[in-house]
């Protein structure tokens, strides 16, 4: 009986296993097949039968993106814009949340509705009447322009995970610190930005990611190919040259390698991040 | 009484000044949302009503709802409703049902657990940009890897499929990078909602014999409901807004065969820059998003939350 169960046991382990060996190589092949292109000179790019270990690797690709088609400038245009953004997202919507989960005031209701609303609303529903906003400040064809609109975009969504954060945090400290004297802005610098550090880093890597990947609204407000970014100088590359496969998947590989490098380090922040807003939400 | 008099003002005093830094504290980004996110939200609809002008002191002229009713007769507008709806009907479930096996998979303890769940998700975090071009050079007709697999090694077909040359093949390729893309973000989900469930629960229907799809939907499935309404009004939700990856390999194509309604909006605000109708089909979108949206959290409440 034991034996039975033991020996089904492992069969159950067995077959969890093969299952998930299989699903894990479906999603990782093409992200193989990528980085073997990046590796093979232009002619082989869609040679048959495909080479997933290129014979003749070259690194062609890497320093021809690098250098003469521009993407080392537009990662440094990506680099700037996600980093600003961050840093003014992240400070700005930690203290809309501390306003909104440490006060009490009047409208706080009605300002935290309207966040949510930005949280619900489609992004894209927002395009037209964003550009023309962009067109009136000036901020078309600007790196400013999207750092600005970042910024403001993710505002909502990092304030209602930071505000069910900053709730949580234990009342009796602020209490001690007021009886010492402490404003609120101190309280806001040495008391709750330092025990907020799990959740600041999460909302930080969110809002990286997603200005590092935007496409839509870069492509919209930016004309000036010194301005690119690396989504739009990596899609527009490909529309000129639709078959420099090669110079393309390198690109894509130097573009995606910070984002797999931060998630490989924050990947438990990332993950108890996502749940967190699952559930609240 | 008058001993507590100068305390309650200073109570008082305190209080004002706690308002003003908490107005402080909440102005700088609440303007710049408001501008930014709020004003907008605001102007779509009435821009939608416009026949809009970009020349300069050149007036907008006002149409009323005709944008709209322009909508209706555009035979386009709804092919791209019946893509976007066929876009939602395979990825949607598609992605649900993976995602669900993935959690129950990795549900309990085995060796790799953290890796597993690592390569699952690697494709949520990385851009669309770069998996879009990636997918439309795996589904290249002559020479791509998806018809070498299924033609040259697995027979499945007798010749080449030139996947993104015609209307349904083209939205399943995309469907499938849909699936493939988003099915580590609702693993992880269900995943957290799976370790919530009370061991006792599983091992109490364990121990009394329940086959373990019984045991699995009377236990498991009916603690997560509510994870999985919240990850199918997501999803739901982000198939409507699909854009980048029909923007990038098909463009709509071809001959508007395979246009959303967000590549369709695309294209009549920033290639013809007609914003009024560009307007009137993103507020559509929007009303349909929140129609289905509230729909669903209807349905999915429990009969006894419906009830009270």
């Amino acid at each position: 009986m034991v034996v039975g169960s033991r020996r089904r046991t492992r069969l159950v382990l067995g077959g969890r296993l093969t299952v998930l060996s299989f699903g894990a190589v479906v999603m990782m092949l093409p992200f193989v097949y990528m980085l073997a292109t990046s590796f093979k000179p232009n002619a082989l790019v869609l040679e048959i039968p495909p080479q997933f270990f290129p014979h003749h690797p070259t690194t062609t690709n890497y320093t021809d993106a690098w250098t003469s088609n521009q993407f080392g400038h537009y990662f440094f245009n990506s680099l700037w814009v996600a980093v600003v953004t961050t840093v003014a997202a992240v400070l700005l919507s930690a203290m809309m949340a501390y306003a909104l989960a440490r006060f009490r005031f009047p409208g706080r209701t009605v300002a935290f509705g309207l966040i949510l609303i930005g949280l619900m609303v489609p992004g894209m529903m927002m395009l037209i009447p964003q550009f023309l906003l962009a067109k009136k400040l000036l901020l078309l064809n600007s790196l400013w322009g999207l750092v600005v609109f970042y910024t403001g975009g993710n505002l909502a969504l990092n304030t209602f995970l930071l505000r069910s954060f900053f709730q949580d945090l234990p009342h009796e400290l602020d209490e001690a610190m007021v009886v010492d004297g402490g404003g609120p802005w101190t309280r806001f610098w040495r008391l709750v930005l330092p025990l907020s550090r799990p959740a600041l880093a999460v909302v930080a890597i969110f809002t990286f990611l997603a200005s590092w990947d935007e496409f839509t609204w870069a492509l919209t407000i930016i004309n000036d190919p010194s301005k690119y970014t690396l989504p739009i100088g990596i899609a527009l590359f490909q529309g000129q040259h639709s078959t420099s496969w090669g110079l393309v998947f390198a690109a894509s590989a130097i573009a995606i390698g910070p984002v797999i490098a931060i998630f490989a380090v924050f990947q438990r922040q990332f993950v108890s991040g996502i749940a967190t807003g699952a559930v609240k939400a | 009484m008058s001993a507590l008099r100068p305390r309650f003002r200073t109570t008082n005093v305190r209080r004002r000044k706690e308002v003003t830094a908490a107005y402080l504290f909440l102005a700088p980004g609440f303007l710049l949302f408001a501008l930014v996110i709020l004003y907008p939200i605001a102007r779509a609809f009435q821009i939608s009503l416009y026949n809009w002008s970009l020349v300069p002191g050149q007036a907008s002229r006002f149409l009323g709802l005709h944008n709209y009713n322009r909508a209706i007769h555009d035979p386009i507008f709804w092919r791209a409703l019946e893509n976007t709806g066929f876009y939602m009907a395979v990825t949607v479930p598609g992605q649900i049902i993976l995602g669900l096996a993935a959690a129950v998979l990795l549900d309990a303890w085995l060796p790799g657990r953290g890796l597993f769940r690592t390569l699952f998700y690697i494709p949520v975090v990385t851009s669309w940009v770069v998996v879009s071009l990636l997918f439309q050079y795996l589904f290249i007709t002559d020479g791509g890897l998806i018809n070498w697999i299924i033609h040259d090694n697995l027979h499945v077909v007798g010749h080449n499929i030139d996947w993104l040359g015609s209307r349904w093949t083209a939205m399943l390729a995309l469907s499938i990078l849909g699936i493939w893309k988003g099915v580590g973000w609702a693993m992880v989900i269900f995943l957290a909602a799976l370790q919530g469930v009370p061991v006792e629960l599983k091992e109490a229907a364990a121990v009394d014999g329940a086959k373990a799809w019984a045991r699995f939907r009377a236990v498991s499935l009916s603690a997560i409901r509510p994870v999985i309404a919240f990850v199918t009004v997501m999803l739901v939700i982000g198939s409507f807004n699909v854009f980048i990856s029909v923007f990038l390999m098909t463009q709509g194509g071809p001959l508007d065969e395979t246009q959303v309604i967000l590549t369709y909006m695309y294209r009549w605000a920033f290639s013809y820059l007609d914003f009024g109708y560009g307007s009137a089909l993103s507020f559509i979108l929007t009303l349909i998003v929140f129609v289905f949206a509230v729909g669903q959290l209807r349905l999915f409440r429990r009969p006894s939350e419906a009830r009270s």
